[in-house]
């Protein structure tokens, strides 16, 4: 992974320094926290409604076990002994106290990690397909233009004080696990006719009040071109992107109100200006960018080994963990093993210390020392030798991270809600765990199949509500918590969002409705149909009869 | 009140602003609006005293990039810390346009912003508080690093790390 030289360290070192010095102003009151509430936001300090949290940044999603130790120290001394793994390959710690921050920030230096951006008007943290550099599907890893791009927006002069934050998405696989489509702006690779890889560029996309699939600006780009590229709408969005409404200002709505072409003629215009003179990429920087992301010596002769050895487990949940959350390797012998934060009833994302410290000795023992966090809300190993895996099993079993339901019903995505967040309308955890032990069971997980189910606690959709198969967004009726429910959203390279079912439902009819869906589900589907496949064959009115009309079973709502 | 920090000094400003109706004086150097510009330009020009020019944070340089050579001073109003679009058109007046006089920053600049102000082009700060020079020390002492290249010339840290390899061989 990406390892930080003397200029890296130096910059996140001396923005910790900076940091010190405006929180000692903002303690003693030289800044008022009107003043004072930029500054912490940039830095990824927000003030929730118990706390303050702190948003750290894992770019692309890659994390040593160091790192990853290093949290768990922050969480202990710091925090109440957890952190929170969120959909933007972010940490959260959700109850720091002000003086602390900047002594966490100079922790998290001294692994090479920083909260830099992680909040604000900014570009934020850049994402991509946790399985990069490994996933057999990929034309190309994306990490050496994710780690460029990170570079090129960290404290970026003319880009920190955009109209509304910014994030990015890339993608080396045709198949899209980053969401690439609900992105300001989303990377996604490809050949072209004559085979060479290149980058859709895909714009406009988001979540949030104001869901939008994002729109193709560039069928496809030459990656060296990509950061000279992404210069010009970034200059065309400060420029024009409104700043009159912050409901109205993200880049979504600038690329609707213009109209896809006429946006696409601004950014080009000013692409044209910008390539004569500007800086091209330096091949010499990118290959040392690059050589950071060279694989670990695999061994061959593992291509030789059972790939799926069972070792004399007999217990049917292994075949199922093989099944749901061990994925292809690019090379043969070795598995991506996805750790799954969603044991019924857990609040999905939270990790204690001591499970980040085993897991880290894990990823240790098992793959290179290395781990990723996706956007569902999980970790991956992304370097397992086959034949470790009952090792591996075990070890995960016992830590509760074995749960073999990855992309199934109760590998739920949840935002903090209510329990923490100050704009919430609604708990989305307790939903979350109420449906995840609702989904407890193996064999009726596997046999439902995969299935998204996303919530949020208010309508700027964190928990990305509006592409999972089922959303479920909290909304407030008079003072009183409901959850309205879309059905066929999707996050993957054949976006969609999420179609509204009807009315909003009492926290305690949610999980009957979900069941009913689920069952309806069972009943149309044809051979080895998903429940999004289903849902786009037979449309939304079969589900709406079973949830609305169930022969007088639902309690009427107010 | 504001004090004048340019190139790093403080320094008297010797503009006046005129805006709206304001009667444009026979002498004197002149910050004007753009819509002043616009409709007075002739008799500006005429004038032998210095000229400088101020623009709200809609009003895009574009407007006035034949007429550069007119201004001493190209002021950009920041009406809020946020509305970072002058940081876009500083950019493009120093590196599109070409202006090589006064690039001012006016309006709520805070002195955490003055540091990407430097980076896109600004040499000049109009900042309130009671020691702005010395606020402008602390910010400039706050990076030694950059990973962008931008218009002040400093070196970005992709060419400090080629710089440094090629040394060490
Ligand atoms: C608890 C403190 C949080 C606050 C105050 C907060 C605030 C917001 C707001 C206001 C938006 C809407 C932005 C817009 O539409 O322009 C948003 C969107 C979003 N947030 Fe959060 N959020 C919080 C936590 C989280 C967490 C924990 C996650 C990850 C699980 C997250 C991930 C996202 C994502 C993915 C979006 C939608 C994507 C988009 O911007 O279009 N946020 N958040
Ligand atoms: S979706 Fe709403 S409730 Fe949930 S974290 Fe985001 S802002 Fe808070």
């Amino acid at each position: 992974m990406y390892r930080y030289d003397e200029f890296d360290r130096t910059l996140v070192s001396e923005r910790v320094a900076q940091f010190r010095r405006q929180v000692a102003r903002r303690l003693t009151g030289e800044l008022s926290e009107d003043q004072f509430k930029p500054l912490r936001l940039m830095n990824g300090l927000y003030l929730q409604l118990h706390a303050y949290m702190l948003r750290i940044n894992v770019p692309y999603g890659c994390l040593s076990s160091a790192q990853l130790r290093a949290l768990a120290r922050i969480a202990r001394r710091y925090d109440r002994g957890y952190g929170h793994f969120t959909t933007r390959q972010n940490i959260q710690f959700n109850w720091i106290a002000l003086a602390d921050a900047p002594d966490i920030m100079a922790d998290l230096a001294a692994v090479e990690m920083n909260t830099m951006q992680s909040s604000g008007n900014c570009v934020r943290n850049v994402t991509a397909d946790h399985y990069a550099g490994r996933a057999a599907d990929e034309i190309e890893d994306p990490r050496v233009w994710c780690e460029l791009l990170r570079q090129y927006s960290i404290l970026n002069p003319e880009f920190s004080y955009l109209p509304r934050k910014f994030k990015l998405a890339l993608t080396g696989s045709p198949h899209d696990r980053a969401a690439v489509a609900v992105h300001d702006i989303g990377l996604r690779m490809y050949r072209d006719e004559q085979g060479r890889p290149g980058f859709e560029v895909i714009v406009g996309g988001g979540q949030g009040r104001t869901p939008a699939i994002g729109k193709t600006i560039r069928q496809w780009i030459e990656p060296r071109h990509i950061i000279l590229y992404v210069e010009a709408i970034l200059r065309v969005y400060n420029l024009y992107g409104r700043r009159d409404n912050i409901y109205k200002a993200r880049i979504k709505i600038l690329v609707t109100a213009l109209g896809i072409d006429r946006f696409r003629e601004l950014v080009d215009a000013e692409w044209e200006q910008i390539r004569a003179t500007g800086p091209v990429i330096d091949d010499a920087e990118r290959a040392r960018i690059q050589a950071c992301f060279a694989p670990p010596d695999y061994d061959r002769a593992a291509a030789g080994d059972d790939p799926s050895p069972a070792a004399g487990i007999s217990d049917p949940a292994y075949d199922a963990w093989l099944r749901s959350n061990v994925v292809a390797h690019k090379v043969a012998g070795y598995a991506i093993v996805n750790l799954s934060l969603k044991a019924p009833g857990r609040v999905p994302g939270d990790l204690a210390a001591d499970k980040m410290e085993r897991v880290a000795d894990l990823a240790d023992r098992f793959s290179c020392g290395e781990l990723r966090i996706n956007h569902r809300q999980n970790l991956s190993f992304v370097d397992v030798r086959r034949r470790d895996l009952p090792v591996l099993w075990r070890a995960l079993s016992t830590l509760e991270l074995a749960t073999p339901n990855i992309g199934l019903a109760s590998d739920i995505i949840a935002c903090p809600g209510l329990d923490y967040c100050s704009l919430a309308n609604a708990r989305s955890i307790p939903i979350a765990q109420d449906l995840s032990r609702h989904f407890a069971d193996t064999d009726k997980l596997q046999q439902v199949g995969s299935l998204t189910i996303n919530i949020s606690g208010c309508m700027n959709a964190c928990g990305h509500h509006h592409v999972g198969n089922i959303g479920i967004l909290g909304v407030d009726k008079r003072g009183a918590e409901f959850f309205q429910l879309t059905l066929g959203g999707s996050a993957d390279e054949n976006p969609s969002l999420g179609d509204r079912l009807g009315r909003g439902l009492p926290q305690a009819d949610v999980p009957a409705a979900i069941e009913r869906i689920v069952d309806a589900y069972l009943a149309l589907r044809g051979d080895d149909e998903t429940f999004l496949q289903t849902y786009r064959r037979v449309g939304i009115e079969p589900f709406r009869a079973v949830v609305y009309e169930p022969q007088g079973t639902t309690r009427q709502v107010a | 009140m504001t004090t004048l920090i340019k190139d790093g000094q403080a320094a008297k400003d010797i503009y006046l602003r005129i805006d709206g109706d304001d009667p444009i004086p026979d002498g004197g150097a002149l910050l004007v609006s753009l819509p002043v510009w616009q409709d007075h330009w002739q008799r500006l020009t005429r004038r032998p005293d210095p000229i400088g020019v101020v623009l709200a944070s809609h009003e895009h340089p574009e407007v006035i990039a034949d007429d550069l050579e007119n201004f001493a001073v190209i002021a950009l109003e920041f009406p809020t810390f946020r509305d970072g679009r002058a940081y876009s058109y500083a950019r493009l007046l120093r590196d599109r346009y070409g202006f090589s006089g006064e690039l001012r920053a006016i309006g709520d600049v805070l002195l955490e912003q003055l540091h990407y102000m430097e980076r896109v082009g600004f040499n000049a700060f109009e900042l309130a508080g009671d020691d702005p020079l010395a606020e402008l020390e602390t910010a400039r002492g706050d990076f030694s690093v950059w990973y962008q290249g931008a218009v002040d010339g400093r070196r970005p840290a992709s060419v400090l790390r080629q710089a440094r390899t090629s040394a060490s061989k």
